[in-house]
C-alpha cells in the first residue's frame, strides 16, 4: 500500500529504464488459436518467448510485428497486467510493482469516450497515485495538469468533455496524461492508426520534446515506414524479438522474412523495394525502399 | 400546499417520505457506477440473490437487513470470484446464480403460511411498513455508503474509466471492485422496504441514466442523479397516495418518466434537441 501514499521506487539514473531477462510468456493451457511458431519445446504455446533486451533512457523504440506478434503481451509485462511466467522484467532495476513512473497511452478503442468526464479530468487522473488515498487534488497538482496540457498544446480543449476531441486530440490528452503522472518510461499502443499526417507529426513533435527530460518512449505500430523514419530503434516482433537495433540493420529482406514469414515478399530489381502485406484488417500494402 | 402536507398526518407516511427520499439520494449516487461500468444486469441478479438472505431471516425472526446483507456481500464477491477466474462468463456465473438463488428464496417462503402477502412484500417493497428502526438502519448504512464513494471518488473514477491506468498507478484494484461490489450489495439492502428486488435495478439505473444524458462530468451527474432519486422517492409517495397504487412502483414509475423527460429533451443530446 506504500505505492499509494507518494512514489514507490527511485531510480538510479545508470540502471535501463527497461529490460527484459529472459522472458517468456505462456497461454493458458487449452487456448486455442496459435500458430506453430508459437509452440515451445515442452508442449506449452507462448505468447512470447525468450525476450531479452534492455532500452535506455530517453530512447524511442518502435515495437512492430504482425498481428499476434505479442506488442500488447510486451506492453502488458511493463505495464504489469501479464507476469511472465518465465524471466524478469525490471523497470529501473525492480520488478513492475512498486513503479507509478510508468505511463499507457491505450489504443482508442480501449477508452469508453462517453464517459462524463472532461480533459482536465483525464490528465488529473494521472495524479491520483501521487495525491495518495483519501486526499484531494491540490493547487500544485492542478498546476501539474494544466502544465502537462500546455506541453501537448491542449490548454483550450480543457474543459471539453472527452467524446468531443478528434483523435490526434483524444492521443495527446492521454500523452499530457502520461505527462501528469509524471511517467518516465511511456507505452502508446498503435496512436498512429487513423490519424492525418498533421495530427501524427504533433504527436512526433511532443515525443521530440521529452527526450531532453530521459523519458522512453515505446511506440507499437504497423507502419513500418515510420518506424524507419522516426525512432531510435525498432525491435521487430513476432513471438520472440526477431531484431533489436537501429532501423537499417532491422528492415532487412532477412529479418522482415522471419517476421511475417510469407507476407514478405521481396521484389527484385535495381531499387531493392519489400512488400509487407501485415494483415492488421487495413487490406494493404507497405513498401519498404532499401536505401 | 394542503395537497402536500394533508399525507404526513399520518406518522406512517412521514417515515415512508423519509426512507424514499433516503434511499433515492443513496442509490442514485452510487448508480452513477453502475451505469458508467455497466453493471445494471448485476445490480438487478444481486437485489434477486439476497432474497433467501431476508426468508431466512424472517423465519428465523431476525432483522431483515442481517439476512439480506449477508446473502448480499456473499454473491457479491462470490460473482466477482466465480467469473474473474475465467472459466464461466461474468453474466453466465451472474445468471446462475441469480435463479438458483432467488428459487431457493421462493422455495422457502412457498413454505410458510403466509406466502403471497410476504412474497409480495419481498418483491415490490412495502414503503408503508417502515418502521423508526429500519429507518436508523437505512440511515445509517446509507450514509456509511455514501462516505465511502466520497472518499474513494477518484479511485473509483478510475478504475471505472481505464483498468490499465488504475495499475500503473499501482492501485488497489481488485479491493476497489470488490468494495464496489459490496457497496452496491449494502444499498439493496438499504433500498429492500422501498421498491422491493423486482423493481430494485430501476433505482440504481434509471435516476443515474437520467443524468448522464443531463451533464458530461461525474461530479454533477452523481447530484443530478440524487436529485431525481430522491424526487421519484417523495413524488412517487404522494402517487401511490392519492392514486391508490402500490407504492415501490409508484417511486420507479416517476424515476422513469423522468428518464424519458431527459431522453426527449435533454439538451444537445435529447431525441428532439437533436431534430431541430
Amino acid at each position: 500500500m506504500n505505492a499509494l501514499a507518494g512514489r514507490g521506487v527511485t531510480h538510479d539514473p545508470q540502471t535501463p529504464s527497461l529490460q527484459m531477462v529472459g522472458v517468456s510468456v505462456a497461454y493458458a493451457a487449452g487456448l486455442q488459436d496459435v500458430s506453430v511458431n508459437g509452440v515451445g519445446g515442452n508442449g506449452r504455446v507462448y505468447a512470447l518467448q525468450h525476450v531479452n533486451f534492455s532500452a535506455q533512457r530517453g530512447e524511442r523504440i518502435a515495437v512492430v510485428g504482425p498481428n499476434g506478434a505479442g506488442k500488447s503481451t510486451l506492453f502488458k509485462l511493463i505495464v504489469g497486467t501479464v507476469r511472465p511466467s518465465e524471466g524478469q522484467v525490471n523497470i529501473f532495476g525492480h520488478g513492475p510493482d512498486g513503479h507509478i513512473c510508468i505511463g499507457y497511452v491505450p489504443q482508442r478503442n480501449e477508452i469508453d469516450w462517453s464517459f462524463p468526464v472532461t480533459v482536465e479530468d483525464v490528465v488529473m487522473m494521472g495524479r491520483v497515485g501521487q495525491i495518495g488515498l483519501f486526499r484531494w487534488p491540490r493547487r500544485a497538482d492542478w498546476d501539474v495538469v494544466r502544465q502537462s496540457l500546455a506541453r501537448v498544446e491542449a490548454t483550450h480543449l480543457a474543459r471539453k468533455q472527452i467524446g468531443e476531441l478528434s483523435g490526434g486530440q483524444q492521443q495527446r490528452v492521454f500523452i499530457a496524461r502520461a505527462l501528469a503522472q509524471e511517467a518516465e518510461l511511456l507505452l502508446l499502443d498503435e496512436p498512429l492508426n487513423g490519424l492525418d499526417l498533421p495530427s501524427q507529426q504533433a504527436i512526433f513533435d511532443i515525443l521530440d520534446g521529452l527526450r531532453p527530460d530521459g523519458v522512453t518512449v515505446l511506440v507499437a505500430t504497423h507502419d513500418l515506414q515510420l518506424a524507419a523514419d522516426r525512432f531510435d530503434k525498432i525491435m521487430l516482433l513476432n513471438r520472440r524479438v526477431v531484431a533489436f537495433a537501429g532501423p537499417t540493420a532491422v528492415l532487412t529482406p532477412d529479418n522482415l522474412l522471419q517476421a511475417y514469414g510469407g507476407h514478405v515478399h521481396v521484389l527484385p530489381g535495381a531499387e531493392q523495394g519489400i512488400l509487407v502485406d501485415d494483415c492488421c484488417g487495413h487490406d494493404e500494402f507497405q513498401v519498404i525502399s532499401e536505401k | 400546499m394542503n395537497l402536500l402536507l394533508d399525507p404526513l398526518q399520518y406518522s406512517f407516511i412521514v417515515r415512508a417520505l423519509v426512507a424514499a427520499v433516503l434511499v433515492g439520494i443513496v442509490c442514485s449516487v452510487l448508480g452513477t457506477y453502475v451505469v458508467l461500468r455497466g453493471m445494471a444486469f448485476f445490480g438487478d441478479a444481486l437485489a434477486h440473490t439476497i432474497l433467501p438472505g431476508v426468508v431466512i431471516a424472517f423465519l428465523l425472526g431476525w432483522p431483515l437487513a442481517v439476512g439480506a446483507l449477508v446473502m448480499g456481500v456473499f454473491t457479491a464477491v462470490g460473482i466477482g470470484a466465480l467469473s474473474s477466474r475465467g472459466v464461466v462468463k461474468e453474466d453466465t456465473a451472474i445468471g446462475v446464480i441469480f435463479a438458483g438463488a432467488f428459487a431457493l428464496g421462493v422455495a422457502l417462503l412457498s413454505a410458510t403460511g403466509n406466502y403471497t402477502v410476504d412474497l409480495a412484500h419481498f418483491l415490490f417493497g412495502n414503503l408503508l411498513g417502515v418502521t423508526v428502526g429500519d429507518l436508523w438502519t437505512t440511515a445509517v448504512l446509507g450514509l456509511v455508503v455514501l462516505l465511502i464513494i466520497f472518499f474513494f471518488y477518484k479511485e473509483f473514477m478510475v478504475i471505472s474509466f481505464d483498468p490499465v491506468l488504475a495499475t500503473t498507478l499501482r492501485l488497489p484494484a481488485t479491493f476497489l471492485r470488490y468494495l464496489l461490489l459490496v457497496l452496491i450489495a449494502v444499498t439493496i439492502v438499504v433500498s429492500l422496504q422501498v421498491v422491493g428486488i423486482a423493481l430494485m435495478v430501476a433505482m440504481l439505473v434509471t435516476p443515474a441514466a437520467a443524468a448522464s444524458l443531463l451533464t458530461r462530468r461525474l461530479t454533477p451527474m452523481m447530484f443530478i442523479a440524487a436529485v431525481i432519486g430522491a424526487f421519484s422517492g417523495a413524488a412517487g409517495l404522494y402517487t401511490s397516495y392519492y392514486l391508490d397504487i402500490a407504492s415501490g412502483p409508484a417511486v420507479v414509475l416517476v424515476a422513469t418518466a423522468i428518464f424519458a423527460l431527459a431522453y426527449l429533451f435533454a439538451p444537445e443530446r435529447g431525441l428532439l434537441w437533436r431534430r431541430n
